[in-house]
């Protein structure tokens, strides 16, 4: 009864019709040519995005590698270069050092070698000065002898006095 | 594009104020439009012819003897239920402006085969239904076209015969929304196979391409699930832009609008039968294991709920058509009534009030012409959804 009070509940068979003909129209018409298009358009892209994206991110990791291995790189060549810089200066430390003994122990040689020709050609002038002062020794006793041969005293004392003079040396 | 994550932001929130809202004005409005005829309409049209009365008694002191008897349209008398429902309701003719209006042509299917003919051959030119002679005397009655009989009278065993398939102003304007939408779509989906997918959407397309991606992530995927989502897809967004063109259609005033077609119980029913039908074809057997058989229950309980649940796969089809129906209608409603305020008060000045509460609904309307569409696709993808669910629950149970 209410159904027929107001026509405004009352579906128009009509309209209906047309409208289940419109829908199903559109349904296939609009499936086939526009969302099955459109949807696979969408779909392509959005996975064209997160292709691009993972590999991006495939590439930022290969970049952050790449550095790493750089990094990790120069690292070692630093150390290289530190211990190379540290064995070139111990070994010319070391070079240093013994070119020091060396020449220390080459002084301390040529030193001593000096001492001992000092001393030889002291001792030779030594047994020279002595060699002299004998034969003077020896001519002053001739001539001495000679003269002093006459007086005896005066010889005597006068041996004495040059003996004594002799002693000193 | 910013629409939508703004959206899905406030999704729960409208949607519970949605479902609050949405039910109380298809309450009252279908109250008030099941009673609006009988009663209270009924009054106030009795009101406005009795003000119109005492004005004309003033003018024409003696003149009219029996106002009140004759209730027939009188000059300057003025029916504001009649003025709605005449817009809101379907019509033959198309009005375009002034006196011009366009005739839409009848179809009539009776027990002597199809019959075409104008509209215009059954009303005369004070827009009177007369009688015209075809297979049968066919004649307007309430803006249906019966078959009458030779005095003119209602032969409603003729009648029961006739089926009217007649393009009215409600199925052109649903052509017109069919044109559009194929214009439109056809033409974006063409600019995707122009310019390849690697390329940002330009245009039309790129207005059509966040309404389609809200369509696909905010209403299938959540509720049929990514997996199946993509076979619904054609049904819902058809059914999606379909609704959207036919509310803003209806919401503008004039020519290529002004029908109310998705305000049409007719309309509604006929989507709320697709969705009906999509929902029980694509269901599966846990489906309709429980709705008859609710797993983990008592037997008892399981009687119990059977039938409630069986009630439930027609209320929910019903709802969608309903909903929709009421929505749009008293938006249509509302807005004509504020307009008849003018009428009503017979003085301009009324217009003052009248016209800006009125954009003021309208802007409600444009708001709600587009949450309704997606209400409706909503839902029909929810009890899609439920009805293809996978359940584990009870298979776990077993193991």
């Amino acid at each position: 009864m209410l159904l027929e009070i107001n026509p405004l509940v009352l579906p128009d068979i009509g309209l209906v019709f047309w409208n289940t003909v419109a829908f199903l129209v559109l349904l296939i018409v609009l499936g086939k040519f526009a969302w099955k298009p459109i949807l696979k358009a969408i779909n392509d892209r959005e996975s064209g995005i997160e292709e691009a994206l993972l590999k991006a991110d495939k590439m930022k990791s290969e970049i952050t590698a790449m550095q790493n291995e750089n990094e990790a790189l120069l690292a070692k060549a630093r150390e290289e270069r530190a211990t190379l810089i540290k064995e070139a200066k111990e070994a010319s430390e070391k070079m240093v050092a013994e070119a020091k003994d060396k020449a220390k122990s080459e002084y301390d040689r040529i030193l001593a070698d000096a001492q001992v020709a000092i001393n030889q050609q002291k001792n030779a002038a030594l047994a020279e000065v002595k060699n002299q002062v004998g034969s003077l020794v020896v001519e002053v006793a001739e001539k001495v002898l000679r003269k002093e041969l006459s007086n005896k005293a005066d010889q005597e004392s006068y041996i004495k006095q040059l003996a004594d003079g002799v002693k000193l040396n | 594009m910013r629409f939508i994550p703004i959206f899905a932001a406030n999704f729960e929130r409208i949607m519970s104020f949605l479902r609050i809202k949405t039910l109380l004005v298809a309450s009252f409005s279908l109250l008030a439009v099941l009673c609006s005829t009988s009663s209270f309409a009924n009054n106030l049209a009795v009101d406005s012819a009795a003000i119109a009365d005492t004005n004309k008694a003033n003018v024409e002191t003696v003149t009219v003897e029996e106002p009140k008897v004759e209730k027939k349209k009188e000059e300057g008398s003025f029916n504001v239920t009649e003025t709605i429902l005449e817009h809101i309701k379907d019509d033959h003719s198309w009005h375009l402006w002034g006196h011009t209006s366009i005739h839409l042509p009848v179809i009539l299917k009776t027990s002597k085969g199809f019959e075409v003919f104008s509209s215009e051959k059954l009303v005369d030119e004070h827009h009177e239904p007369v009688v015209y002679k075809g297979n049968f005397d066919y004649k307007l009655i309430d803006g249906k076209t019966k078959i009458v009989d030779a005095n003119g009278n209602l032969d409603k065993e003729a009648s029961k015969q006739l089926w009217d398939i007649s393009i009215t102003k409600n199925v052109a304007s649903l052509f017109v929304s069919v044109f559009i939408l194929l214009v439109v779509l056809l033409s974006s989906a063409a600019a995707y196979k122009k310019t390849g997918v690697k390329t940002a959407p330009k245009g039309l397309q790129s207005f059509m391409e966040p309404i389609i991606l809200f369509v696909r992530d905010e209403v299938a995927v959540p509720n049929i699930g990514a997996k199946k989502a993509g076979k619904y897809m054609p049904f819902l967004l058809t059914i999606f832009f379909l609704i959207l063109t036919n509310n803003f259609l209806g919401l503008i005033p004039f020519f290529p609008g002004g029908a109310n077609v998705s305000g049409n119980i007719a309309f509604t029913m006929t989507l709320a039968v697709c969705v009906f039908i999509v929902v029980n074809l694509s269901a599966n057997k846990s489906y309709w294991e429980h709705i008859f058989w609710m797993p983990g229950m008592h037997w008892s309980m399981k009687l119990f709920l059977a039938p409630i649940e069986l009630i439930g796969v027609f209320t929910k089809p019903i709802s969608l058509m309903i909903r929709l129906f009421a929505n749009i209608t008293a938006g249509h409603i509302l807005v004509l009534s504020l307009i008849c305020l003018i009428f009503i008060f017979k003085t301009v000045f009324a217009s003052a009030i009248a016209v800006p509460f009125a954009v003021f609904i309208g802007m409600i309307e444009l708001l709600v012409a587009f949450l309704q569409a997606f209400i409706f696709t909503m839902l029909a993808a929810m009890y899609i959804g439920m009805a293809t669910e996978e359940h584990h629950h009870e298979e776990a149970a077993h193991h």
